[in-house]
């Protein structure tokens, strides 16, 4: 799944523009009647230390097998007119934006649980790692639990 | 037969190297006999030791420890995922 087609993810370093990819959910069509969306952002904190920086590391190639395979359940599930996901890698500071999921359905229940549920399933599988930056050094991010019950109960 | 090895993150680090092409000793055949045969090279790879959570892909897709591996598959080992 390309980009420009109604159903594309990106694995990308650089920045991306959640208005411009928002509107992109609905331009030049009329049975839009919902967009959802969802933005992450780097905290500065977690688990009780400072965070100044995270690398995200990813496993090229499967990465996006992964998340056209969640955004094809997600089709499977509800009926959806256009789905956006991109997520970045490399180093990334507080503020900054890790990933977008946009769904854009005729009505907003669809739109809602889609998003909701591609962001619960790219947490759990997609292959991406964060490392931290704390003032007690460098440190992996560990999986949380509440995430895998997150993705359950879908 | 050979393998592709990869491994991520923390145990990318823990192995020190990110992967290794790999000729298979007979008798291993799953993807658990294959991390049990690096986990018992010792040092930094008994990060692949039974009982840490490790995860597993072969050919880009996230399998158990019972999936059969064969020559040319790329097997990937990593911790759980923290994306998003």
């Amino acid at each position: 799944m390309r980009p420009g087609s109604d159903f594309s993810v990106s694995v990308q370093e650089a920045d991306f523009d959640a208005g411009a990819e928002m509107g992109a959910l609905s331009a030049s069509r009329r049975d839009v009647g919902a967009v959802a969306s969802f933005v992450g952002l780097v905290r500065d904190a977690n688990d009780g230390n400072g965070v100044s920086a995270m690398t995200l590391e990813h496993y090229p190639g499967m990465t996006e097998k992964a998340l056209d395979e969640i955004v094809e359940q997600a089709r499977q599930r509800w009926s959806l007119l256009r789905v956006r996901v991109i997520h970045r890698f490399g180093r990334l500071e507080p503020a900054d934006r890790i990933v977008f999921v946009g769904v854009a359905s005729a009505h907003r229940g669809d739109a809602f649980a889609a998003c909701e549920f591609i962001m619960d399933y790219l947490k759990t599988r997609a292959p991406f790692w964060k490392c931290e930056e704390t003032p007690v050094g460098a440190r992996w991010v560990d999986a949380r639990i509440s995430d895998d019950s997150a993705a359950a109960r879908w | 037969m050979n393998v592709k090895v990869l491994y991520f993150a923390s145990l990318r680090e823990a192995i020190g190297q990110p992967g290794e092409e790999l000729e298979l000793p007979a008798g291993v055949a799953t993807v658990g006999a294959l991390r049990a045969h690096l986990a018992a090279r010792g040092n930094g790879w008994q990060a692949l030791a039974g009982g840490r959570n490790v995860r597993a892909a072969v050919n880009q897709r996230m399998v158990g420890a019972d999936e059969p591996v064969a020559a040319g598959d790329e097997v990937a080992f990593f911790p759980p995922v923290t994306g998003g």
